[in-house]
């Protein structure tokens, strides 16, 4: 019985944050995003440390590691609001080529993915909520219609898009019939997209028979990366706010010891230091207990999402002033959390979707 | 992570069950105490032989004398908890005493107290608060004044729970006022019937009286029955304190009080409809759900942290703070679900499951303020914790002022 990090896992763990110490300070998250851009160099080192492959068998030439391993690197990724790409390409798409793509598919693809010469974005919002009535339609094996907020796909090569059905299909970036345009979101570090397709030719993933149990894994598996960005981008904010509240003074004191500050600080850490059990578990879950797999995907998200607002208001207010500037760019942390909780589902949503895995009452 | 038992663990479980199975004809309804209740005290002595409880304790005190495995500890409570039957006695003595007495106790103070207490023969009270000394625990003005062989104790304490059934109470007392408050304290211990104490019952919010004050009026005891050195005190009571602490907030029983709302909210109705069938009290509860897993799976995390004896930090000094306030949320929403009938108590036709939620809610208050109030909680996490700095001393210290 042991419920923690392997020594595998904390070397991992440290190898990315050392990573991203060095390539991605906050003046290079605002050069890059900054300006709507991801970050290429980030990128590359991050492709080094073999992200991409981390979730693709060995047999298809990955590193065969667990949903754990993807949310201690989303984790340090959410802790330095890197405006790179891995949520949708490190790990929902090969979770959905994994889950429903035939031995053909898989083994075409996914050694280019571990590789990081194929990068997939991931189209699949409407399957957690639809807005704008949006959603896709498949006819003759053919795409048409509208997808908000896809993930990852600036600079993929392809796209793995739900229909309103549940079933995923694969369209080639380039394809003929499909328009993307950049959607301006709160949160410069990463990019969505909208797609409009007219008539796009796509691939079905159709190896796996029962409708939307892929694509459910897919957006489990996005939503713990979420949760697990947020929880990283809490623990520094809150390592922030501690540092600023220990240099501020006011009243020929520094802050930090004002009870009035210190109980604001130690509301947060109360709130988000059992988070990381429950994500911890939530990755486990994943891979080890599929019964419970999506339920506490469902709660990783949900409670993240509420327990992240809280973290990133009261550790704005713990920096006064300042904290509501650009100077000290506290906000790219506030915004990305921001995001998180919205995308794949807010947590009224989720939480429905919970009571609904546990047969709790009637659904509307 | 490997959330597997070890052979050697599951072996452990299957003996546990099945001396459940073989056993629990012998189990008493509730253990409380032990007072007076022969049954539970058998069932102590059956539980003590087999290592079910007193496990760590060693055989020479009347424990069981085991290795310490924080597994098989957890196993236990599991299998215990599984199968509804009651473990060891429990009460201030053996889980607060005993530890301190193993700790910092003589040889004969250990052989004197510790058997006795285990067998659910010698209950105990803590003589810790004040009127005057709550948060601020280290200015207690209880004193102890020497006079030939004897400690002359006058003063009061309060919040002492079970002092009416109690035989004996350990008691800090000053003994040296003109020392810095924490280093003029003693710890002692002295039977409950020594002349010149009074037990004035203290009724509650819930209407019962879970506490008592305590009055000490000349009341004599001989000086050998300290624990530790004169004006060691302080010492001696944090090492109880740390025992308490661990204690409280068991996310267990929040598990526990979850299924029970769930089962509430299949039974009970608003205008015909099922509660659990109304969209914003199943939001409550899920969002209450999440909660209650991530205190469980952090209370996995601090079982391994000390399994490997690694200090597990914030991990486990948020435990009193987030436990308490889940505990209280809990009840709170089990009262909403009833709504009316939620505030139904004292035996009322249509309470529910005898009022036992509007306890809950009101004694969880009670946790949240006692045993380290919640602020307390939340300066020890930012000063432990996240190594924020103390409030700057005041220039005077009152309490050092009587002096």
């Amino acid at each position: 019985m042991e419920f923690g990090l392997s020594e595998e896992q904390r070397l991992l763990q440290d190898s990315v944050a050392k990573m991203l110490e060095e390539k991605s300070p906050l003046d290079h998250v605002r050069e890059t995003a900054g300006h709507w851009k991801q970050s290429a160099a980030v990128q590359a080192a991050l492709t080094e440390l073999g992200a991409p492959a981390l979730l693709v068998p060995e047999e298809f030439g990955g590193l065969g590691l667990s949903m754990l391993d993807a949310a201690l690197i989303q984790e340090a990724l959410g802790g330095h609001v890197s405006p790179v790409s891995f949520t949708a390409t490190g790990v929902m798409a090969p979770v959905g080529i994994l889950a429903s793509g035939t031995d053909e598919q898989k083994a075409d693809w996914l050694p280019k993915i571990a590789g990081g010469e194929l990068r997939f974005g991931v189209a699949v919002s409407e399957k957690t909520g639809a807005r704008l009535q949006a959603g896709i339609t498949a006819e003759g094996g053919k795409l048409s219609g509208q997808a908000l907020f896809a993930l990852d796909t600036a600079d993929a090569t392809h796209i793995i898009v739900a229909d309103r059905d549940g079933r995923l299909y694969v369209v080639e970036a380039g394809a003929a019939g499909l328009d993307t345009q950049d959607l301006k979101t709160i949160d410069r570090t990463r990019t969505f997209r909208e797609l409009t397709l007219k008539g796009v030719t796509a691939t079905p993933l159709d190896a796996e028979n029962e409708q939307g149990l892929a694509c459910r894994r897919m957006v489990d598996a996005g939503r713990i990366m979420l949760a697990a960005d947020t929880l990283g981008a809490g623990q520094e904010m809150i390592r922030q706010a501690v540092e600023y509240a220990k240099e501020r003074k006011q009243f020929n004191r520094v802050i930090a010891s004002f009870q009035a500050v210190k109980h604001m600080c130690a509301e947060m850490a109360a709130e988000l230091e059992p988070c990381r059990s429950l994500v911890w578990y939530a990755a486990h879950a994943f891979d080890h207990v599929p019964e419970e797999s999506s339920l506490m995907a469902c709660h990783a998200k949900a409670h993240l999402s509420e327990v992240g607002r809280f973290v990133a208001r009261t550790a704005t207010e713990v920096h006064g002033g300042m904290g509501f500037t650009d100077l000290l760019g506290l906000h790219y942390w506030f915004k990305r959390i921001g995001a998180n909780r919205q995308i794949l589902g807010g947590p009224e949503a989720v939480r429905a979707e919970a009571a609904k895995l546990q047969g709790w009452g009637e659904v509307a | 992570m490997d959330l597997s038992y070890s052979p050697e663990h599951q072996a452990f479980r299957d003996q546990v069950r099945k001396f459940l199975a073989d056993h629990k004809d012998k189990a008493p309804k509730a253990m409380g105490l032990g007072l007076g209740n022969k049954q539970a005290r058998e069932w102590q002595k059956l539980l003590i032989k087999h290592g079910y409880t007193a496990r760590t304790i060693p055989a020479d005190y009347g424990g069981h004398g085991a290795e310490p495995d924080i597994l098989k500890s957890r196993i236990i409570a599991e299998e215990f908890t599984e199968a509804g039957l009651p473990g060891g006695l429990s009460g201030q003595g053996i889980s607060m005493l005993v530890p301190t007495l193993l700790e910092m106790g003589t040889e004969e103070q250990k052989q004197k107290y510790i058997p006795p207490t285990l067998r659910g023969e010698m209950i105990w009270c803590q003589g810790y608060s004040e009127p005057g000394s709550g948060s601020d625990l280290a200015s207690l003005q209880t004193k102890a004044e020497i006079d030939g062989d004897d400690y002359v104790i006058n003063g009061q304490k309060i919040w002492t729970s079970t002092a009416k059934q109690a035989d004996m109470i350990f008691c800090l007392v000053r003994t040296e006022p003109d020392a810095p408050k924490h280093k003029g304290i003693s710890y002692l211990l002295f039977s409950m019937d020594t002349p010149g104490i009074e037990v004035r019952p203290l009724v509650d919010m819930t209407g019962i009286a879970n506490f008592n004050e305590v009055f000490f009026t000349d009341v004599r005891v001989p000086r050998e029955q300290i624990v530790g050195e004169p004006g060691q005190g302080w010492f001696v009571a944090n090492a109880t304190l740390k025992h308490e602490r661990g204690m409280l907030g068991d996310p267990n029983a929040a598990g526990t009080r979850l299924k029970a709302i769930v089962d509430l909210m299949h039974r009970e109705t608003l205008d015909g409809e099922r509660l659990i069938d109304n969209p914003v009290f199943r939001d409550r509860l899920v969002a209450l759900q999440s909660r209650v897993f991530s205190m469980q799976f952090n209370g996995m995390r601090l079982l391994s942290a000390s399994a490997k004896k690694e200090d597990a930090g914030l991990a486990k000094l948020i435990v009193k703070l987030q436990g308490c306030e889940l505990n209280h949320q809990l009840a709170a929403l089990a009262i909403d679900v009833m709504g009316e009938l939620g505030i139904l108590y004292d035996g009322s036709p249509h309470e529910r499951s005898h009022g036992i939620w509007q306890r809950y809610y009101m004694f969880d208050l009670g946790l949240i303020i006692g045993g380290g109030t919640a602020q307390i909680q939340k300066n020890i996490i930012s000063e432990r914790g996240l190594e924020m700095p103390r409030e700057p001393k005041p220039a005077q210290d009152p309490s050092r002022a009587s002096a």
